[in-house]
């Protein structure tokens, strides 16, 4: 890992404080995702890994600490904040496809009008994602007349088409059915196997074991463990992620 | 018994309601926009003076804007919006009226509108990088307007109504013939007040059911 030291991680907090009110929901949270890395965040639901993962492009600010994204911290407001937010991409639970447009136009849209792609350009490598995660032939379509996982995986597309350096998926398959969460996770995993660096808040533990390189337990607002997924898995050190384990892998 | 219709233009003073009403709506629909992407702004400065302005002209009668245009802007300061004579001005300033007044329940539905929109919507389009404009004008505005052409539908009817205040600037619009109808043909009050009503249901009819079928296609589907 020579070259990990050479050149600042790709994501890194220090010392990140985060409060809902009187609720601490981040604690002293200290991490860092280097380059080429697909970091797994685990925990129970209110530990906090969600509101870690929206603070990273500030959609939640902090309230006290730093978070540097590709060795610059995170600009407070306007332009700057708005750079920094086109190279993160960010996947949502909830899909969040734009309604009114239809799945062509929610992916050329920002590469359109944040950077300032031409149209034509912007399409051409729309329908190379949409190919690439497997939903090219629903394109004129609207959101709404999506399954849920071709919804979750033209959101994939959207993100990707703004070139990241670093995508955030924030739980992209905690709201979908069942039989749709092995095509999103497979896009996820192809995404991984490609050097993209990724950090994965989910419930997916299979997806942990198998792409990433590193798992963050928290719990508590707190990052309890930091370990490889096969130490996290077979070895876990605190209570909590044992009883958490012993929760979810029992059944 | 509809022979005196003939010494009185009612189709002109109609269609001089609908030109108050067409250039109104046009100018209050762009002026509510405004308004209401001031009051989501992040710019509290923007914010206030939205708040403060749709409080003043929401809860001011219409008829004293309508006047305080004409004796206060047009003859005390002097403003003439270049209208020739004093016809024109004061249809003009009319329209002024009806646009600062309009625009408040304009802002008012739109805002509601933006409510209607999930905050996902915004979320994701900040995460992409879009600004706080193009978030407001790309994602969040158009999925509110076609939530609110319902509620924007009797802001333009009671639009189309309030018009008749008008008339108490000299505007010949329909309600100032009317009164004209009402002194001259005592004797048929009840037929001046009935065709009058009918060109305003006329009117404003179409104008429901028209909007009503847009609301239904335009509506997104979630």
């Amino acid at each position: 890992m020579s070259t990990a030291t050479s050149a600042p991680p790709m994501i890194k907090a220090s010392g990140v404080n985060k409060y809902f009110g009187d609720l601490h929901v981040l604690k002293e949270i200290d991490f860092e995702v280097p380059r080429g890395q697909v970091v797994v965040v685990l925990g129970p639901s209110g530990s906090g890994k969600s509101t870690l993962c929206r603070a990273i492009n500030r959609l939640e600010p902090i309230n006290s600490g730093e978070i540097q994204v590709d060795g610059k911290p995170l600009p407070a407001e306007g332009k700057a904040l708005a750079a920094l937010r086109a190279d993160v991409g960010m996947v949502f639970q909830q899909f969040n496809l734009f309604a009114h447009k239809t799945i062509l136009d929610n992916v050329t849209l920002a590469p359109q009008k944040v950077r300032k792609v031409s149209s034509g350009d912007a399409r051409k490598t729309a329908m190379e994602l949409l190919e690439r995660v497997g939903i090219a032939d629903q394109a004129q379509k609207y959101p709404a007349q999506l399954s849920g996982g071709q919804q979750q995986r033209a959101a994939i597309a959207r993100a990707l088409a703004m070139r990241p350096k670093v995508m955030l998926f924030d739980e992209p398959t905690s709201a979908l059915d069942p039989e749709m969460v092995q095509e999103v996770l497979d896009t996820m995993t192809s995404l991984a196997d490609e050097g993209m660096t990724m950090l994965v808040v989910t419930h997916e533990m299979g997806f942990a074991r198998r792409a990433a390189h590193r798992v963050v337990f928290m719990s508590d607002g707190e990052i309890v463990e930091d370990s490889t997924p096969s130490d996290f898995f077979t070895a876990p050190k605190s209570e909590r992620a044992k009883d958490f384990l012993g929760k979810i892998l029992t059944h | 018994m509809f022979d005196f219709l003939s010494e009185y233009d009612v189709l002109g003073a109609f269609w001089l309601t609908v030109q108050l009403t067409f250039f109104s709506a046009i100018g209050a629909l762009i002026w509510g926009t405004i308004l209401a992407g001031m009051r989501v702004s992040p710019v509290p400065l923007m914010r206030g003076f939205a708040t403060a302005y749709i409080n003043l002209m929401r809860n001011t009668p219409l008829t004293l804007i309508i006047l305080a245009c004409s004796l206060g802007l047009n003859q005390t300061l002097g403003m003439t919006l270049a209208g020739q004579n004093f016809e024109q001005q004061n249809y003009r300033l009319a329209i002024l009226g009806f646009i600062a007044y309009t625009a408040t329940f304009v802002c008012e539905s739109i805002r509601s509108g933006i409510n209607t929109v999930p905050v996902g919507q915004a979320e994701a389009a900040r995460a992409l990088g879009l600004g706080f404009t193009q978030v407001l004008g790309i994602v969040v505005l158009p999925q509110a307007f076609r939530s609110v052409i319902g509620p924007l539908t009797s802001v333009l009817i009671a639009l189309t109504k309030n018009t008749t205040i008008a008339s108490t600037i000299g505007v010949a619009e329909a309600s100032l013939l009317m009164s004209e109808m009402i002194e001259n043909e005592s004797d048929k009050i009840f037929l001046v007040f009935a065709i009058f009503a009918l060109g305003f249901v006329i009117l404003t009819l179409p104008t429901g059911l028209i909007l009503g079928w847009v609301a239904k296609k335009a509506a997104v589907k979630r």
